[in-house]
């Protein structure tokens, strides 16, 4: 068991929800969530449609140990094809929506076709109906979770839902779950905008029955909680300090990308860093940070909750931003901070908000704006196309155009395209820091190798979470490799990939691989799941997901040229710090790693590869 | 010894594990909706905050019971709900001033936290000691202790 055996496939177009029995088939060979929902994405769906018309499927779908006691069981992921990069989406959450899913009865929701009116998804337990969202339309997440909640009486609703930015299909929005929890990536609000669906809620009071041994599954799971409540980085760094533990170490590396990566450190990262976070300012006494929270079922609790300062120009007459809110979150902080020369702390967390309000992908939308800014700097763009004096630097630039953005006025709707298709628009399309047109996230690529190898060959562009090698490379995590070498990096990617890819279709979140391998998640899932689920058959899912994936690309016509860096990361030299004079290594790397996954020079998976997968 | 539950909001970071473990314990599976002790979020103050029953003397749930379906037990101070006696009639959940003895309507029963018969598997769940389960006769030597230091460091 572990699976509900059962997903819930809705016809926007239609109008209908019907129950179908989850094909195990697939589930024992694809696991659950990202692999599970890929696989039926790719026997549905042709990979060449357009990822904003109605024949786009989008699918929420979680894994067998969602919903559980096992630590950090409370992720979903929705895939579905990006129209940021015309590539697979596959973006993961946390919150609380995830395991509602699974108390309501359900491994997964398939989304088809497009409604003629706005409409969200109220599903309680069996019943499923789609409600008219007219009154929705138009307004936040955070107003759409409250609403829902006061319509139907019901506070104990868990939804997940886009926001302006969605409905906009600006193409790095996000869905938004639980306030400050989204699926961030590739642009999958506005599949959902295109497809006029609001909104999902859920309520689910029937809980998960449908675990094989639970004698076993408790005690495994109490084991590893101990694990990670041991280690260093699970235990104490991400709890106290949160993902922006990492701005002060990264910048010193010299991997910190700042100014549209035109540097490698950024003279202010410790103003925009946890420490900063935690310190009392100036005006208030009081410190950004409030307190840290956890996802369901986390026993890390990792996430940043704070307040922005009331006197800040940002906000000093909006109190509807003066309670406490999801952020600072390390890649946000970069990429609205970093990114673009920023460094003002409150700035940045009431872009922060404003991204989550609205939903949209602060990464993208912060790169993006990098772009802007380099554009503006080199007089390509000026201030009567922009709307504002946008020089790197400039707080009040990002925060008047994150308003734009989210609310699709002026040149917000252009920045809505993400940073390739502006810079392509602008006749410089080199200076879109991007893989397959998805914003790179806070590590350069010069600084650390392997992750210039991840972003160029992940297959929902550039992203730092389908191999974290930082984790070998800075934190030593499972063994130290020098972050300054291409040597290994192949290997340690392919690793680091095939391992996530079973971490993330487990229902388990990524970052308890800062203290669990997958031998760790192994026995978590053999207990909660049917059959025998080796360590080697996990490994062999985990690469039987990344091959699968990588054919969706293919057939969506993605080639060998998507696997590629911008120039400026392969051509320009750090200029200081520990990677000085060092450009990214990617295009000595890609061969060998083709090689290594057994494929063939433009980067096919051979028959044989393709045979011993099962695909 | 009577020892009760303790819960610091503090230290709270809305996880659910005590949920979890509640639901696992009394039902058998993970069902949050079963939970006899709910975590609440006030999202505008940043705070998570348990509650559950605080077996409190008075017990108006007990002495509304025109069944007398609830007991107490002496070894835990704990007021249990026999339910092969309870007839569901709700009074009991009208007559307490907190919440905590709720009406299930799977089972036409009600239920409330009974203290695991003396081994809360919340408290044993909590991953950051926000619920423990301490000599009933001292849930303030925590804040006391606090005070203590804060006294020590006066004196210094």
């Amino acid at each position: 068991m572990g699976w509900t055996r059962k997903i819930l496939r809705v016809n926007l177009t239609e109008g209908t929800c019907k129950a179908e029995d989850l094909n195990m088939t697939w589930a024992k060979d694809y696991l659950g969530s990202r692999g599970l929902a890929t696989k039926y994405l790719v026997e549905e769906m042709d990979p060449k449609v357009d990822p904003l018309s109605p024949e786009n499927k989008l699918i929420m779908a979680t894994g067998p140990l969602t919903g559980t006691m096992a630590s950090t069981g409370g992720r979903y992921t929705v895939v579905t094809k990006g129209p940021l990069t015309g590539a697979i989406a596959c973006s993961n959450s946390g919150g609380y929506f995830g395991a509602e899913m699974k108390f309501a009865g359900w491994d997964m929701i398939i989304f088809e076709g497009r409604s003629e009116k706005p409409v969200y998804l109220m599903l309680e337990n069996d019943r499923a109906e789609l409600k008219d969202a007219s009154h929705l339309w138009g307004t936040s997440t955070w107003h759409t979770e409250e609403q829902i909640k006061k319509d139907n009486q019901d506070p104990q609703i868990r939804v997940s839902s886009i926001g302006k930015a969605g409905e906009n299909q600006v193409l790095f929005s996000c869905v938004v779950n639980d306030l400050h929890r989204a699926a961030g990536r590739s642009g999958v609000g506005a599949v959902m905008g295109s497809k006029n669906l609001k909104a999902v809620a859920l309520r689910g009071t029937k809980g998960v029955s449908g675990i094989e041994d639970f004698t076993e599954f408790a005690k495994v799971t109490k084991e590893k909680k101990a694990i990670l409540a041991e280690n260093a980085v699970t235990g104490q760094g991400l709890p106290t300090y949160g993902t922006q533990v990492l701005m002060n170490v990264i910048n010193e590396m010299g991997a910190l990308p700042t100014r549209n990566h035109k540097s490698v450190q950024f003279e202010d990262a410790n103003a925009i860093s946890a420490e900063a976070m935690a310190k009392p300012r100036e005006s208030d006494g009081k410190a950004q940070l409030v307190t840290n929270a956890a996802c369901f079922g986390c026993t890390i609790a990792c996430g940043r909750i704070s307040k922005i300062d009331k006197e800040h120009f940002t906000v000093v007459n909006k109190p509807q931003y003066w309670g406490a809110a999801g952020g600072l979150e390390y890649e946000a902080a970069w990429a609205l901070g970093a990114a673009n020369g920023v460094n003002d702390l409150d700035a940045l967390q009431y872009a922060n908000l404003i991204c989550n309000e609205q939903g949209m992908d602060p990464i993208s939308f912060g790169a993006t704006i990098g772009a802007v800014m380099e554009m503006y700097e080199n007089g390509t763009l000026d201030e009567a196309a922009i709307g504002v004096k946008a020089p790197f630097g400039s707080a009040a630039a990002l925060c008047e155009l994150v308003d734009m953005t989210a609310n699709g006025v002026g040149f917000g709707v252009e920045i809505g395209l993400g940073s390739k298709r502006l810079c392509e628009k602008y006749g410089q399309p080199e200076l879109s820091m991007s893989v397959k047109g998805q914003e790179f996230p806070a590590y350069d690529a010069r600084g650390i190798q392997g992750m210039g190898l991840t972003y160029a060959t992940s297959n929902r562009g550039a992203c730092h979470l389908r191999s974290y090698t930082v984790a070998s490379e800075v934190l030593g995590i499972p063994v130290k490799t020098d972050p300054l070498t291409t040597d290994g990096k192949p290997e340690l990617v392919m690793a680091f990939q095939d391992a996530t890819a079973a971490f993330d279709s487990s229902g388990l979140c990524i970052f308890t691989s800062f203290a669990w391998s997958l031998a760790d998640i192994q026995p978590q899932i053999d207990a909660a799941c049917e059959g025998e689920w080796s360590l080697e058959k996990l490994s062999q899912v985990g690469e039987r997901i990344w091959n699968m994936e990588k054919m969706f690309n293919l057939e969506a016509g993605l080639t060998k040229d998507d696997d590629r860096l911008p120039k400026r990361l392969t051509t320009e030299p750090a200029e200081m710090g520990p990677a000085k004079g060092l450009v990214s290594g990617v295009p000595e790397m890609l061969p060998k790693y083709y090689e290594i996954r057994g494929w063939d020079t433009e980067g096919h998976p051979k028959a044989e590869t393709k045979a011993r997968l099962g695909l | 010894m009577l020892k009760s539950l303790y819960i610091d909001p503090e230290k709270c970071t809305g996880c659910l594990q005590c949920e979890m473990a509640c639901s696992l314990e009394n039902t058998g599976i993970f069902n949050p909706s079963q939970s006899r002790i709910k975590v609440f979020s006030f999202e505008d103050a940043g705070r998570k905050v348990p509650y559950t029953c605080t077996q409190c003397d008075e017990a108006w749930c007990m002495q509304a019971c025109p069944v007398d379906a609830i007991k107490l037990d002496k070894h835990t101070g704990a007021k249990v709900v026999e339910e092969e006696t309870c007839v569901g009639c709700k009074v009991c959940t009208i007559s307490c001033p907190f919440g905590t003895i709720n009406y299930v309507a799977e089972t036409g029963k009600v239920q409330k936290c009974d203290l695991c018969g003396g081994d809360p598997a919340c408290a044993a769940a909590c991953p950051t000691e926000a619920i423990t389960f301490v000599d009933a006769n001292w849930t303030g030597l925590e804040r006391m202790r606090t005070w203590a230091a804060r006294a020590n460091e006066a004196s210094l």
